[in-house]
């Protein structure tokens, strides 16, 4: 154990192939894995693509591009892209405060923070709704001042902000945790302000983390179905996000158009999938510049 | 992080003013208190809002049982083979190299990336009506969408990665040599992986099954285009909150909702204890002294005090 350091936990490429000949198991597991990861996985997602090739392009087309999908799309997109910067910036200030400052409860305070992964989607939809609706506790206040949080766009935001609020929080508060206070004093003894020391030292480490949390805020935004169609009020062309299309469709036993719409979203999914792998490994390369 | 000790004077200069501190905190837990208490407390008092009579009647309903059962029964199947896969695929990918290994990798996070709805009308589209084994299976009268099966493999899907995900950088970490150890004293494989692995990584399993438990059991968009709605009988906890909800029984819906959030809040709880358990027992490991002094060369000197490579438990789960 001692002796591996490094951060990857890679030793030498002989040690490796040393213990690929000592530990056992690893032809089952790898089989396993594979077989696994087929039939759950691979095979019931390329049933998607195949059934996608028996649509015609203009079909496909026609389909994906119709008024009411292209108003879903720019719905889903803005609405994410809102959320994802929202959390952002809220995902900052609270990474910040938990790492930098103390105050009572605290710990409790930093559990909270992953509440959305654990609350289901549904319950986070409906209790939102109540929240916000003409008759609760925030949207009394608001619909007098001609304020309206639910069932429109505005409630779709909320509900994705809410979704995405942990991913960034837990992608920049390891990254603040192990930036180097000696940098900091550097910078304040060279007569920065705390402000300067923030945006120049402090601001470029945590760059990589930050917009990794944005990618995987906005990735599960986009996809996101549970919290949204309760507060969104599912008005066509108006708050109706893509997902909800895909099951419109499928309700009216349009399996080939919904496939199509499915495979737009499993395409930009694996965009952002893509995008997210990069953003990491970015991100890893540069804590590993930092600590040689 | 470095064991030398900061001088006082040096930590102003590493902080902000106090106004700004408590602004910026006061900020943060407005923020927090805004978009995660209020809505957990919603559902405390919509749930209660006819008193508790009302809410026990609404738990008692044999439809809202049958739901809690489907639930229940759901993540009993679900979490149990993810378990066994994300061990095997965390001992494949972590202890041996092997060609597309990061490709691999990918694969697995792959349905973090799927949105649920999508994932529900992947298994319509293989075992539906209309899907490859569609025909076969009205043959042979099995049905697996709209009925009980097709919820469980759309709660596999979605709860795919959880384990695997966690486990894989922890074994990375802790490297093969205390099983090589083991293989070569005589231990058999299993036993090496009884005795050796499994202590090494059992918080990391624990916090991969809590996590996956939670979300197969508060799973929504999968399950609901596999499930044919049908109350009593394929509809999960949080299926039967929406159909409580759009049937505008408010009360009813947010006393399910309520049993669901209590789930999450104790999800959150245990997972805080499984992260500062295995805090706790990396700095006891790191307080030991080297088991061999001088025989560590490769490790940097720059950081003494942490001559173990430490994991925290990743929270990056749960696209």
């Amino acid at each position: 154990m001692t002796s591996i350091a490094l951060p990857s936990g890679t030793p030498p490429s002989s040690g490796r192939r040393r213990s690929a000949r000592v530990l056992p198991g690893f032809n089952i597991t790898l089989g396993y894995t594979l077989l696994y990861l087929s039939l759950i996985v691979l095979i019931p997602l390329s049933a998607l693509a195949f059934k996608t090739f028996t649509l015609t392009w203009p079909q496909f087309w026609e389909a994906v591009t119709s008024p009411r999908v292209l108003a879903s799309y720019r719905l889903t997109f803005g609405a994410s892209l809102i959320a994802a910067s929202v959390n952002v910036v809220a995902g900052l200030l609270v990474a910040w405060v938990l790492v930098r400052y103390s105050f009572p409860g605290k710990k409790i305070v930093d559990a909270l923070v992953d509440l959305p992964f654990a609350l289901p989607t549904a319950v986070a939809g409906i209790s939102l709704t109540a929240l916000l609706a003409g008759n609760g506790w925030i949207g009394q206040y608001l619909e007098p001042l001609g304020i309206q949080l639910a069932f429109n766009p505005n409630g779709v935001v909320i509900a994705l902000i809410f979704i995405g609020l942990p991913f960034v929080v837990r992608t920049v508060q390891p990254v603040l945790e192990d930036t180097e206070k000696e940098l900091e004093e550097a910078a304040t003894c060279l007569g920065a302000t705390r402000w300067q020391t923030f945006s120049k030292v402090i601001f470029p480490t945590i760059l990589p983390a930050l917009l990794t949390g944005f990618a995987m805020a906005f990735a599960r935004a986009v996809g996101e179905y549970g919290s949204v169609i309760f507060i969104a009020g599912n008005m066509p062309m108006v708050s109706e996000i893509t997902p909800l299309i895909i099951i419109g469709k499928l309700e009216q036993y349009d399996y080939a158009g919904a496939t199509a719409v499915a495979t737009v979203m499993l395409v930009i999914s694996f965009v952002l999938l893509l995008v997210i792998n990069g953003l990491q490994t970015w991100q890893r390369s540069r804590t590993a510049g930092n600590t040689q | 992080m470095s064991a030398r000790p900061t001088p006082r004077t040096a930590q102003r200069g590493t902080t902000e003013a106090p106004w700004v501190r408590y602004l910026l905190t006061a900020l943060a837990l407005g923020f927090m208190g805004l978009f995660l208490v209020l809505p957990l407390a919603a559902v405390a008092t919509e749930a209660l809002r006819n008193g508790w009579d009302a809410y026990w009647e609404a738990l008692k309903e044999p439809d809202a049982w049958a739901a809690i059962r489907l639930t229940l029964l759901t993540a009993a199947i679900a979490v149990p083979l993810n378990l066994v896969f994300g061990v095997a695929a965390a001992w494949c990918i972590a202890k041996y190299e092997f060609k597309g290994k990061s490709f691999l990798t990918t694969l697995i996070d792959l349905p973090f990336s799927v949105s649920p709805v999508v994932a529900g009308l992947i298994y319509v589209l293989v075992f539906g009506a209309q899907g490859w084994l569609g025909p076969w299976l009205m043959e042979h009268d099995i049905k697996i969408v709209f009925a009980v099966p097709g919820i469980v493999l759309a709660t596999v899907f979605v709860t795919f990665p959880f384990i695997a995900r966690e486990l894989i950088p922890l074994m990375q970490a802790q490297g093969n040599e205390e099983e090589q150890a083991a293989i070569v004293l005589g231990a058999t494989g299993w036993q090496t992986f009884r005795y050796v692995t499994l202590p090494n990584i059992k918080w990391g399993l624990l916090y991969g099954v809590i996590l996956c438990n939670a979300r197969a059991m508060g799973e929504f968009g999968a399950v609901s285009v596999v499930s044919g709605h049908i109350r009593g009988q394929t509809n999960t906890m949080p299926l039967h909150v929406e159909v409580l909800y759009n049937e505008y029984q408010s009360v009813a819906a947010f006393a399910v909702a309520s049993l669901l959030a209590i789930l999450a809040l104790v999800t959150l709880v245990i997972k805080s204890i499984v992260e500062w358990r295995s805090e706790r027992e990396l700095q006891a490991t790191a307080e030991l002294p080297p088991e061999r002094p001088g025989d560590t060369p490769a490790a940097p000197p720059s950081n003494p005090a942490e001559p173990y490579v430490h994991v925290p438990l990743a929270s990056r789960a749960a696209i």
